[in-house]
Parts: C-alpha cells; structure tokens; sequence
C-alpha cells in the first residue's frame, strides 16, 4: 500500500513537471521551470506564473477531486459504475454555474460561482440518492443518471440561449465537455476553498465505506452512522464537483476510471481506495491535459473528449461484465 | 416609407402556404439582370442594410434587417428607423412582396433556396476582406438597385478621405486584435487591413496566422505586443469573453488600456471604416509618443 | 449477567403493528433459536432489539449510542452481503471497526482478535484469498468469523445456515453452542426446527404478532404448538443421539 503510494505521488510530481513544460510556445524544460521560480517580469514568467502554472494546478486539484468523489460514491453505492460525471452530479453543477454566470452572480461576488455549482451538485446528488435507493443497483443508477443529464443539460442548453450574450448559446460544448484552457490563478484560488473542504469530508468517509463491504445492516449494527456518512457523501461530492466543474465545465470518466484500475492494487478496500483515487485522478487529468496541448494543440480539444476516449470503451467493459455477472 | 402588413396571422399562414405550393422551383441567380431598377429591395444582413440604405433611392428600400438598429453593431441606428424591420424570415420577406432581396453569402441557406422557390430574386454580396473591397460593394449594390450614379460618388469619395492616410509612418507600433475565444484577426482580414493603414504592425502575421483564427494566450505573451485590441465586452455574461479579462491580457493591454474596438465600425465593408481607421490613427500616435 | 431486556417491547411498522407486548431477558451462556413461520416478524424482533428500526417499548441494546451498541452485540443480517472483493483476512478485520477509533491502525490485540476467529472458523488456508470468490459455504465461515472477530458478549444471527449443505449447518450451530458454553449467548432465527431442536438452549416461537412460546425445545415443540404455529405434524423424540424433531405432513 505505501508502495503505491510512493509510486503514485513519483508519478503525479513528474507528470505536474511535464503539465508545465507542455504548450504550443516552444520553451525548453529548464528554461521554463527557470522563468517560474525565479522570474524577472519577463513575458516568460508572466507565460509560466500566468498560464501554464494555473492550468496544472486546477488539472491536479480537479483531477485528483473527481478521483476522490468517485471512489467515494462507488464505495457508499456498493456500485463500481457510480462516477459523478456519468451519473448526472457535474451536469447539475454545470447548470448552477451557468445561472450564475448569466444572472451576474458571479461578477459581484467571486465564489458566487462555485457555490452556485454547488448548489447544482447537491441537488444532482440527491436526485440520484432518492432514485437509485439504499442499494443503487446499476439499472437504477444508470438510468437517474440519464435522466438527470438529460434534463440538466437542457436546461444549461436553454439559459445559455435565452442569453443576452451572442456568444454564449455555442458554449455549451464547454460546459458539457471540459476544457482547461486560458485559466488564471483567479480561478484556482475560487476553486481551491471548496475543493479541500469537499476533499477532507470526503476522506473522513473511509472508515465507514470499509465497514459497509458488509452491507448498510451489518455496517450500522457496528457503529456506523449511515445518515450522516449520507450527508457528508452529499455535500463533500457536491463541493467538489461543484468547485471542478464551475472553473472548468463537466469532466467526465475520471471517477470511474480511475477507482477502477486502482481497486486491484488496494486490495478492493474502499476506504485506500480514497487517497489512491486522489492521487490516480489528479495524474490521469494532467495526463489528459498534456494530450491536449501536445496532440492537437491547433485546435481546442476538450478535456473532455480525452477522459471520455479512454474512459467510455472502459466503461462499456464494464457493463459487459455486469451483464455477464447479473444486475 | 413604412409598409405594413395588414392580416390577420391566420390568412397570412395560409397565403404563405399557398404560395409555396403553387411556386415553381426557380433557380437562384446572383446578379439577376433588370431592365428597369427594382422598386420593392428588402435586405437581410446587417452590412447590405448600411450599404443598401446608403446607395438606395427614395422609396426603394423598404425593409433591412433587425441588427441595422443594433447600436453596438450598425453605424446607422437612425436611419434604420425608417425602414421596416425583418428579421430574415422568409415568410415575412415573402409578404412583404418584395422584388429583389439583398443577402450576405453566410446568410442562411435554408432561407436564401426558400426565396429562390418563392420566385423572389436573391443579390447576395460577400464580406469584406479587404479595405479595397469597399468600393467593390458599393459598386455592386450599386449595380443591383440601378443606382450607379449614386454609387461612383459615394466611392469618389471614400477613396479621396483613405487617401489621407496612405503616409508614411517612422515607427509602426505593434498590436495585437484579440477578441473573444482567443480568436485574432490577420492580414487578410478587413480588421487586419486596418490596422495596416493607420500604421500598425499587427503580431498575428509575425507569428503566422495571415487570415487569423485562434491564437493561444502563450504564443501572444511571448510574442510581446505592445498593447492588445479588444473588442467591448457584450450585454449578459459569457466564458468565451471572460478570457479578455485574463491577467496576461490585462499586463499586455497595461499601457493603453483604452484600446478597443467598436463593432459597428469594423464589421462591415462600409465607408464607416474611415472612422476605424481614425481611431487606430489616434491610438498609434499616442504609442508613439509613449514609446518613440 | 443479561445480555438483553426487553420489556413491553413492540414494533409498528406503515401503521401495522407487527409484534406486540415482547418480553424476555438473555442471559450469558444461551443459544436461542427465534423460530415461527414466515413474515412472523423474527427478523424485525431481532432488528429492533438491537435499534436499527424503530420500536415502543424498552430494549436494552436499543438505547445504547451506537459505539457503545458495536461492543455489545455483533450482528449478521440474512443478506450475506459482500460488496468488494476482499481478502479473507481483510474481511474479518472489518469485525474489529467498533474497537478501532477513525483514524487509527489496527492495534496487536486486533490482529490477535482476527486469528483466534480465523482459528476458531477453520480458514487458516482461506485468509489470503479473495471472499467473493468462496462458496457459499465459505463465505458464510468468513461471515461468521467476521461476527466472531468482533467479540461481543452477544451475537445475533439472521437465517445464518440457511442454503448451506448438512455438515455445515451442524457445524456452524456447533460453533455457536461452542460460543455459548464459554459464557457468550447466541440468537439465531432458523427455519430448521430440527436443528433447533438439537443445539438451541432456548426456543422462542414468533406467532400472530407477539411472543408465543419461550422455553427449551422439549416443552416448545409440543405438538400443539407446532400444529398452531406451523401447520404442521411432526415426530419429536428424545433419543440416545440427543433430541430428534422430524416434520412430516401439512395439518389444516
């Protein structure tokens, strides 16, 4: 276990290092860390300490955040096919910052925007707790994350073309797939806040997730308080998808991914699974993000598109297996 | 001269339904010939409206498109007042029983065939992609409404005003055109052409995007332009603009911070980017002034 | 020492009151069988005991805080859940969660803790492999080894031999009267009468809402007892191998 961690943590450094070597302006390796350290006001420290830095820092805290709610919500569900993204929690976060951006929310009041987002995730996640029951089973889970979706994605759709703004009825693409292009340090400052609190309430889980291997009965009778693990899975989930998808729209896969490949390692626990899907998520998003600027840095591909070509073919194995398993 | 059209929704549905049946498939011509100048001109995209209202003669023009009252992007808000306002609908252009309909070569297909059907000839002009493609407009629409006499003065007199700015500059700033999404414009843009005749040096053809596109945030901080042009920002909110806010944008924009641009100057091949060229004028002496 | 009161105990469930006026202690060293037919209400009793449904009346468990409860009775639902593949040995560690604070490791005693169950189960061999790939049979030693792991004075058991083949069923009740000889109780709730019969203390009938019968096998499993509660004729003797209860036709 500590050896993976070990591995994990080696891996997540080198891959933050290569996050800020990538990008379309041809700078060598050392000249770059150089300019970030130490800088004069030079146009490549502003390129550094303005550009590149911020996106590496949301792609770790938003990668390794989304990893973390979807080891949590899969443990709590019993279900490895829960991922906040799949399951309608990033689309409903989605739809709150978009209300706060076009009701000028977010212009007044800085975090307006991440917890409008919140707001959004919350509703989302309890959504899919009163459909999908006590034990989500995978049908059930699957299809209030349809709906969900569908329904919060329609009403993103509509507020952005109900929009004084020309440009804002093309932006859904953003929204629904992901990008982190031309971010700043404002917006991993409005992030970070709600990103930790959801991070520390969500690892505080680990304990009982373990215990509930044996099911909610056995799980309660041993101490666990099911309400309140329910309530901090609902509000740490909901902070931090809700901070990830106000700065950087829905990114899906990660949290389903990631707890997936990692789950052999930990020995199935759930509550290991915690800190290695924090630290699997937040390498696979720099991963991510690297492609984008390194295969096709022309064009804006969306994050999404990457997490979703390696996560989908992933995803219908899995719905292979179940189906093989049983429901 | 104010038309409007007196029925109720319902005979109006009917009629248009009616005529679609019983039209037959005409073909689209481009410059239909006219033996006399056509007397009924509804255009439906904002640059045809400003030159169609400009060139066009008493009572011919009879309705031109809802963004020529547009403040942000119309050079002429007022004049657009007295036309009928459509909102490039084929059904409403149909009942308006025009004779000749002015369109812009990215105007709706869809619509543009639909008018073909109904039997309604269809003059479509493209952008402007240069400043010399002012005149060639004018010309044309010139051409279209029979009013080629109308046109030659407009153009005399457009090409006497550009020449005032065809002097030779000592130091040619350089600037950047950034506008929402990242995109910029290039040389072979009618943006790009403006910024060439007031005197500037424009950083995309520097860092090879002649036509434009999009052009990523590190590669213009590098490329250390001496101040960045903005378009204003729009009504509502919207994430592709908030970029223009980005801390490089406002470190390079630092010095003149003042730079913009106005729409309703810039985007059509009018005779109004005299006045964008104006400002670029304005704003290049005073870079210079800060920086000889 | 009582392991558990209960006194005017009842239970109300969508406005239906399905047990009523329950009354009974357990002390150390019983193993009781809760037998009735089904959806008499043997697993809400046993549910309710402990507090995981709501109920009037008094429950001695019931009304402990919930870390406190832990240490005090260790349950097995009927469900037989195992969510994650996890090792054996993991899996019986997981009966230690009431001794081990959030937070902290797991201390030697724990680990002493989940051998002697291992030991005591006979899944030396088994610790190291995966549970969800087990037998049923198996799966249903670690289950209890699990229980046994988390070293309460009381274990209550729903339907835990249920589906397993003879010499299991007969070794599992052996384990708990194993249990029950060294001064823990036992409550399991089975529909085998005769393995009730052959290794409860104690038998509590559940019939029409309420406590039916409480007492040892031999005066529970009167045969007009079983004929009320069962519906059922049934041949029960004692003999040299120890008491023999046989089901044999439906009675109207």
């Amino acid at each position: 276990m500590m050896r993976l961690m070990l591995i994990l943590t080696v891996l997540v450094g080198a891959l933050f290092v290569a996050a800020l070597a990538a990008g379309p302006a041809n700078i060598g390796l050392f000249e770059s860390l150089g300019a970030l350290v130490g800088g004069d006001a030079g146009p490549l420290t502003l390129v550094m300490r303005e550009i590149r830095l911020p996106r590496a820092l949301l792609a770790l805290m938003i990668g390794g955040g989304l990893g973390l709610a979807g080891a949590a919500m899969q443990g709590y569900l019993r279900n490895p096919l829960a991922d906040p993204g799949l399951i309608g929690v990033s689309s409903s976060a989605a739809l709150g910052a978009v209300l706060a951006i076009q009701t000028g929310l977010s212009a007044s009041f800085a975090f307006g925007l991440p917890l409008a987002a919140l707001v959004g995730a919350v509703i989302g996640v309890v959504l899919v707790l009163v459909l999908a029951g006590p034990r989500g089973s995978s049908l059930t889970l699957i299809l209030a994350g349809i709906a969900i979706s569908a329904l919060a994605g329609a009403l993103t759709s509509l507020v952005l073309n109900l929009s004084p703004n020309p440009f804002a009825a093309n932006e859904i693409v953003f929204w629904m797939m992901g990008s982190l292009a031309d971010r700043s340090m404002t917006h991993v400052w409005i992030a970070l806040p709600l990103i930790l609190l959801g991070a520390v309430m969500l690892i505080t889980l680990a304990r009982g997730l373990d215990a509930l291997t044996l099911g909610e009965d056995a799980a309660e009778a041993m101490g666990i308080g099911l309400r309140r693990m329910r309530l901090t899975l609902i509000f740490g989930t909901a902070a931090v998808v809700g901070a990830s998808t106000a700065v950087a729209g829905a990114i899906g896969f990660v949290g389903l991914v990631v707890p997936h490949l990692l789950r052999p390692f930990v020995g199935a626990q759930p509550g290991r699974l915690l800190w290695a899907s924090a630290l699997g998520g937040a390498g696979m998003l720099l991963a991510a993000d690297i492609v984008v600027r390194v295969v096709l840095p022309a064009r804006d591909l969306k994050l999404g598109v990457v997490t979703a070509l390696i996560g989908a073919p992933l995803f219908l194995h899995l719905i292979y297996r179940t189906r093989r398993e049983g429901l | 001269m104010l038309v409007s059209v007196q029925s109720s929704s319902v005979l109006r549905a009917l009629w248009f339904a009616g005529a679609l049946i019983a039209a037959p498939v005409a073909a689209v011509a481009d410059t239909p010939e006219r033996r006399e100048p056509p007397r009924r001109v509804v255009s439906m995209n904002l640059c045809t409206d400003q030159l169609a209202m400009m060139v066009a003669g008493e009572g011919q023009l009879l309705s031109v498109s809802y963004l020529a009252s547009d403040r942000r992007s119309s050079a002429m808000v007022e004049q657009a007042a007295a036309y009928h306002r459509n909102h490039g609908l084929a059904e409403e252009i149909y009942l308006l029983q025009s004779d000749l309909v002015v369109a812009g070569s990215f105007s709706t297909r869809a619509t543009v065939d639909m008018l073909g059907r109904l039997g309604i000839p269809v003059a479509v002009f493209d952008p402007a992609y240069a400043v010399s493609d002012v005149q060639d407009r004018l010309a044309q629409m010139g051409e279209v409404l029979g009013q080629q006499d109308r046109a030659s003065a407009l153009i005399a007199n457009f090409e006497h005003q550009l020449a005032r700015y065809r002097s030779d500059v000592s130091r040619r700033p350089r600037a950047a055109l950034y506008y929402a999404n990242g995109y910029t414009s290039g040389d072979k843009t009618l943006a790009g052409q403006i910024l060439n005749l007031a005197g500037l040096d424009n950083i995309a053809v520097e860092q090879g995007f002649g036509a434009g596109g999009v052009i990523p945030l590190e590669v213009l901080a590098l490329a250390q332009p001496e101040t960045v042009i903005t378009s204003r920002p729009f009504p509502g909110a919207s994430r592709s603009e908030e970029v223009k806010d980005h801390p490089v944008i406002k470190t390079l924009r630092r010095k003149h911070p003042e730079a913009a641009m106005t729409d309703s100057d810039w985007v059509c091949g009018t005779p109004f980017v005299l006045r964008a060229i104006e400002d670029m004028v304005a704003l290049r002496q005073k870079m210079q002034k800060a920086d000889p | 020492m009582t392991l558990l009161t209960l006194k005017d105990f009842g239970v109300t469930r969508r406005k239906r009151e399905v047990l009523r006026d329950v009354n009974m202690t357990v002390d150390q060293g019983e193993l009781i069988g809760i037998i009735g037919a089904n959806g008499a209400g043997k697993t809400t009793l046993m549910r309710a005991a402990m507090g995981l449904i709501d109920s009037t009346g008094h429950s001695s468990l019931a009304g402990l805080p919930p870390h406190a409860r832990g240490r005090a009775v260790a349950w097995m639902p009927q469900s037989r859940e195992i969510a994650w593949p996890v090792d054996v040995e993991t899996l019986v560690r997981l009966g230690r969660t009431p001794h081990i604070a959030a937070g902290q490791r797991p201390q030697a005693e724990d680990f002493a803790a989940v051998e002697r169950a291992l030991l005591r189960m006979d899944l030396g061999a088994l610790r190291g492999r995966t549970a969800t790939r087990l037998s049923g049979g198996e799966q249903a030693r670690v289950l209890i080894a699990r229980a046994l792991a988390q070293e309460t004075p009381l274990l209550m058991a729903d339907e835990p031999i249920a589906g397993l083949d003879p010499a299991h069923q007969i070794a599992t009740m052996r384990s708990f009267a194993d249990l029950a000889s060294e001064g823990h109780s036992v409550i399991v709730s089975l529909h085998d009468l005769g393995l009730a019969a052959r290794h409860c203390t104690r038998l509590i009938v559940i019939d029409k809402g309420g406590l039916a019968a409480d007492g040892p096998p031999q005066e529970v499993l009167s045969a007009a007892r079983v004929r009320e509660t069962f519906g059922i004729s049934a041949y029960f003797k004692t003999t040299a191998e120890g008491p023999i209860f046989q089901p044999l036709e439906v009675v109207a």
